[in-house]
Order: C-alpha cells, then sequence, then structure tokens
C-alpha cells in the first residue's frame, strides 16, 4: 500500500489530504477562504498567501489526524508547484519541502491542472464508494474553471496533447464576470446556476463564440453581449449603473433598484456557454476516438454543463463530485501516485511556476 | 516646467481592427515602456493587447490575466518581455501596492496594465493611457494621451502608421 501526503494552495483553498494506491482518499481537509474572498468579488492574492502560512499547519495536521496516520506512514509528499498565484503556491510548496526533507520522504510536484483530471480516478473517501472503475484511455478532458479552460486529449498516464483553449477569458471568470454585472455576488458559477434554474434560456440570443479554431474557446464577447442587454434595460429604466467600482457593496445592479431580467438573462448566458463547451467537446472526443469524456475543474459542477454534454455524447461522460471539482488536496494526491510510481521525483530545488502548462509543446 | 503631452483620439468599428491597432503600438514599443488600459468590461483591452503582443513578437496565447494578475510572455526570438497585468479584481492602491507590480513595471519588459485606473495613482507620471469606450455592439473610440517625451514620440511615430492614420479623428498636444 501506498500513501501519499499531499498539499494544495495554489489559490483560496489551504487543503491537505492522505490518499491511499491513487484511488482511495483516506482524509481531505479543506479550509476555504471564500468567506474572506466573497467581500472582494474575487481571489485577493496577498490576503490568500497570509491567510495560506495560518492555516497550513493546522490542516496538514488534521488530515494526518483524521487518516490516523503519522508522518512514519506515510510513503511520499506531494504538491501543487504550479500554475496559480506565486506567494500562495510558495506556502504550500515550502511546507511540502520541509516536511520531505524533515521526514526523509520523497517529494512529488504535480501541476494543478494534471491533479484536477486525477479528481475522476477517486474510488472512494471517507463518505463512502465515489467511483469502483478508474477511467479508461484514450480519453478526451475538459478543464474548467476560474483561470482555466482547456480541451486535452490523454492517451495514458503523463501523456497529454493539448487540443485548444480559451482565448481570452476563462469559463469559470466569464461566469463570475456576468454574475458581477448580474450584481449576483462570488462565486459566480452556483449563483448564475442557482439564478438560470428560474430564467428562460432562450429569452436572449446571446452570440456565443467569436470565429475561433475548432477547439479552441472564446468567452469575452458573450459577456460583453450579456453587458449591452443589462446596458439596454437599464436606458430603458434611465439607471445606468454599470460603470461603478468593483466591490460587491456596490455591485451593478442594486436590489431593487431597477427590474431587471436577472433570471432570464442568467439562463441565456449558462445556455450559451454550456452549449459551446458541450459541442466542442464532443466533437473533440468524436476526432480522436475517446472511449471517454472527462470534466475537470470548478465549472465541472455546473449541472448544466454536465446534463448537456450527457445528452450530446456518443461515449460515457464522467466527472468527479463536486467536492472534488474545486480546489483540493486530493485529487494532487492522486496525480501525485501515478507520477510517484512511474519513478518520477521531485528535487528539493523545487520553485513555484506560476504560469506553469500541462503540456508545454502546442 | 510643462510636460510633454499629446492625444489622440481613433475609431475602431472591429474587434480585428482594435486588434490592428494594438499590433501597430507593439512594433514601437520598448523595453521599459508602459501602458495602461482604461475601459469597462468588454471595451475591448484584452483584445488590444493580444494586438500589443503580436506586434512585439511574444509567445503564447494572450488571454485575460483575470485570475492570475500577471501572465508573462517571452519574445519569440528577440526582445523585450510582454508583462500582461490585470488589476480587475483589486479595489484600491493599498491592494493593488501588494502585488508587487513594480518589479514588472520598472523592470526590463514592456508592461501592458488592464483596470490601471484601479490603482491610477500608482501609475508612473510619464506613460500611456489608452482609454476605450463604446459608441455602439462593435463600435470603439480610443483615446491615446502621452505624458513624457519617450510617449509623445511614440504617438507621433504612431501616427505614421497607415492602420493608425485611417482610424485616426482628432489630434491634440
Amino acid at each position: 500500500m501506498t500513501h501519499i501526503l499531499a498539499i494544495e494552495t495554489s489559490c483560496d483553498e489551504t487543503s491537505a489530504a492522505v490518499v491511499r494506491d491513487g484511488r482511495d482518499v483516506v482524509s481531505s481537509v479543506v479550509a476555504s477562504q471564500i468567506e474572506l474572498h466573497r467581500e472582494y468579488g474575487g481571489v485577493f492574492p496577498e490576503m490568500a498567501s497570509r491567510q495560506h502560512v495560518i492555516a497550513i499547519t493546522p490542516v496538514i495536521r488534521e488530515s494526518l489526524r483524521r487518516a490516523e496516520m503519522a508522518l512514519a506512514d506515510i510513503d511520499a509528499v506531494a504538491v501543487v508547484h504550479g500554475p496559480g498565484l506565486a506567494g500562495s503556491l510558495l506556502v504550500g510548496l515550502n511546507a511540502a519541502k520541509a516536511l520531505a526533507y524533515g521526514a526523509g520522504l520523497p517529494l512529488v510536484g504535480v501541476n494543478h491542472i494534471e491533479a484536477h483530471i486525477y479528481a475522476n480516478w477517486i474510488r472512494s473517501d471517507p463518505d463512502g464508494e465515489v467511483a469502483p472503475v478508474a477511467p479508461a484511455f484514450p480519453l478526451v478532458c475538459l478543464i474548467v474553471s476560474g483561470g482555466h479552460t482547456e480541451l486535452v486529449h490523454v492517451t495514458g498516464h503523463h501523456e497529454y496533447r493539448w487540443l485548444g483553449g480559451t482565448v481570452d477569458d476563462a469559463a469559470g471568470e466569464a461566469f463570475d464576470k456576468v454574475a458581477r454585472l448580474l450584481g449576483l455576488g462570488y462565486p459566480g458559477g452556483p449563483l448564475i446556476e442557482r439564478a438560470a434554474a428560474k430564467g428562460n434560456p432562450q429569452a436572449y440570443d446571446l452570440p456565443s463564440s467569436l470565429r475561433v479554431a475548432p477547439y479552441d474557446f472564446s468567452f469575452s464577447g458573450l459577456k460583453t453581449a450579456v453587458l449591452r442587454q443589462v446596458q439596454e434595460v437599464q436606458r430603458s429604466q434611465g439607471t445606468d449603473v454599470t460603470n461603478r467600482g468593483v466591490r460587491l457593496a456596490d455591485a451593478s445592479i442594486a436590489p431593487g433598484q431597477v427590474d431587471m431580467p436577472v433570471a432570464d438573462l442568467a439562463a441565456s448566458f449558462q445556455y450559451a456557454a454550456v452549449e459551446i463547451l458541450a459541442e466542442k467537446t464532443v466533437a473533440a472526443a468524436a476526432e480522436y476516438g475517446a472511449t471517454q469524456i472527462v470534466l475537470a475543474g470548478g465549472v465541472a459542477a455546473n449541472k448544466a454543463l454536465r446534463v448537456r454534454l450527457a445528452e450530446l455524447a456518443p461515449v460515457p461522460v464522467r466527472f468527479p463530485p463536486i467536492r472534488y471539482c474545486t480546489d483540493n488536496a486530493a485529487m494532487v494526491g492522486i496525480a501525485a501516485h501515478y507520477r510517484f510510481v512511474a519513478g518520477l521525483r521531485s528535487g528539493l530545488d523545487l520553485d513555484v511556476q506560476p504560469a506553469l502548462l500541462l503540456v508545454a509543446e502546442r | 516646467m510643462t510636460e510633454l503631452t499629446m492625444s489622440i483620439t481613433l475609431h475602431t468599428t472591429s474587434p480585428e481592427q482594435t486588434r490592428l491597432l494594438g499590433r501597430s503600438l507593439g512594433t514601437l514599443l520598448q523595453a521599459g515602456d508602459i501602458v495602461c488600459l482604461q475601459g469597462d468590461l468588454g471595451s475591448g483591452k484584452t483584445c488590444m493587447t493580444q494586438g500589443i503582443g503580436s506586434g512585439m513578437g511574444v509567445a503564447g496565447v494572450i488571454n485575460s490575466p483575470t485570475f492570475v494578475f500577471v501572465n508573462e510572455h517571452a519574445p519569440v526570438t528577440s526582445g523585450p518581455y510582454l508583462y500582461h497585468i490585470d488589476l480587475y479584481r483589486i479595489c484600491d492602491l493599498a491592494e493593488a501596492l501588494t502585488l508587487g507590480l513594480e518589479d514588472y513595471m520598472y523592470g526590463d519588459g514592456v508592461t501592458v496594465i488592464e483596470w490601471a485606473d484601479r490603482a491610477g495613482e500608482m501609475m508612473p507620471p510619464h506613460c500611456l493611457w489608452v482609454r476605450l469606450t463604446y459608441r455602439d455592439y462593435t463600435e470603439r473610440r480610443l483615446t491615446i494621451e502621452a505624458v513624457g517625451d519617450r510617449y509623445v514620440a511614440l504617438v507621433e511615430a504612431l501616427l505614421l502608421d497607415p492602420a493608425v492614420a485611417s482610424a485616426q479623428i482628432e489630434v491634440s498636444a
């Protein structure tokens, strides 16, 4: 049996986990900073790294306590070293290096995007069974989060071919910015989804994409199209407030200030975003003969996306439980296991790489 | 002493044209130059930066740095780095100061800052401001304001570019 202690601090979550044999999550602790960040409508990096410093030791200790294990029971220490915010990544990386050095354990550096993909390998966690069968290669993976929108063809462990990505805004970023335009708050994904449930997705015909390469995405035009609709409604009611400041206290639409069709706009936006994500992913799966489609990243939590992909796809679609879609260390431990058993190790000179790519050749 | 300033106003009718103007600007930028972009969501800041990167000849897809705050783009062959900064998530000067932007702005690359007005006080007295405003769904008005000898010379050179001359509607010194 192989036990890996994994650490993840690339963005707004301080997280540690113990993973067994690359499939089973023995413990997973996520100290979310989301309450702090909510006030800012986004991630505030300096605050993020300060909070990571405060939380990192208790979170690691708690992950070992819940696993009923000591460092002596651990075979390797895994950590995300990029991509992400430099100051935040440093906290996790330095903690992992110190543990590895102090306990004489091997260190395994993991790419944050790869970790998201491997969230699909989780067989069980403390709550019970998750997915008994591991994903089968070749597969096409859609990674969608606040900072990433990428389509990747995966032919085996650590064998990636990059098919395309966003040319402007990431999908999750578009959800966040549209949520702000509609005065819904942060994080945008779940708030758009909730608002959209009461709206008509056909109410507005929003342009879904610019002309881009077959597997590239563009969400900037869609975001602007929502903005135009908001401005038109405001203009018709004599209250154009879209140019106000960024704090949520003065979000674009103050409650009750204008009669904004928020639900219809949210539903129409979500429909357009989901259509383009699902269509391109299904087309890629067909072209590359994928046996499965795999979703990863925070936007994989979006139910409309899951449902639409399942409708369109000729092959099975799988996605992690929502608690493993957003950032967590369990997925890092899973990804690290397959590096560890392949003999891949990192030196103690491992550095943070804020712009680390999953596939260097594009 | 009066500061040398110059302002031109341009008009573009498509994202492609905004990108072309950025490209013209990009070919003229040198290490140490700072370009501050101001404009609402969807006004074309990232689009303009894509053009600047293309004119400079830097590597990598130029997409929104909103999430990561800074994207670094290395030159394909030679020339300066492009540091693409985004202050969308920043509320004020105090927050911006914690990002360590000075390392980029006073470093050896070209720095393009989206939402620069979010921390206007930390922008240097000499720089190039590009203010993008909506005219219509695809039309944009770009006001380029140069402060300081270097940037006035830059705008004068920019005016010689045919792509700029055709989009130009106003010059004031």
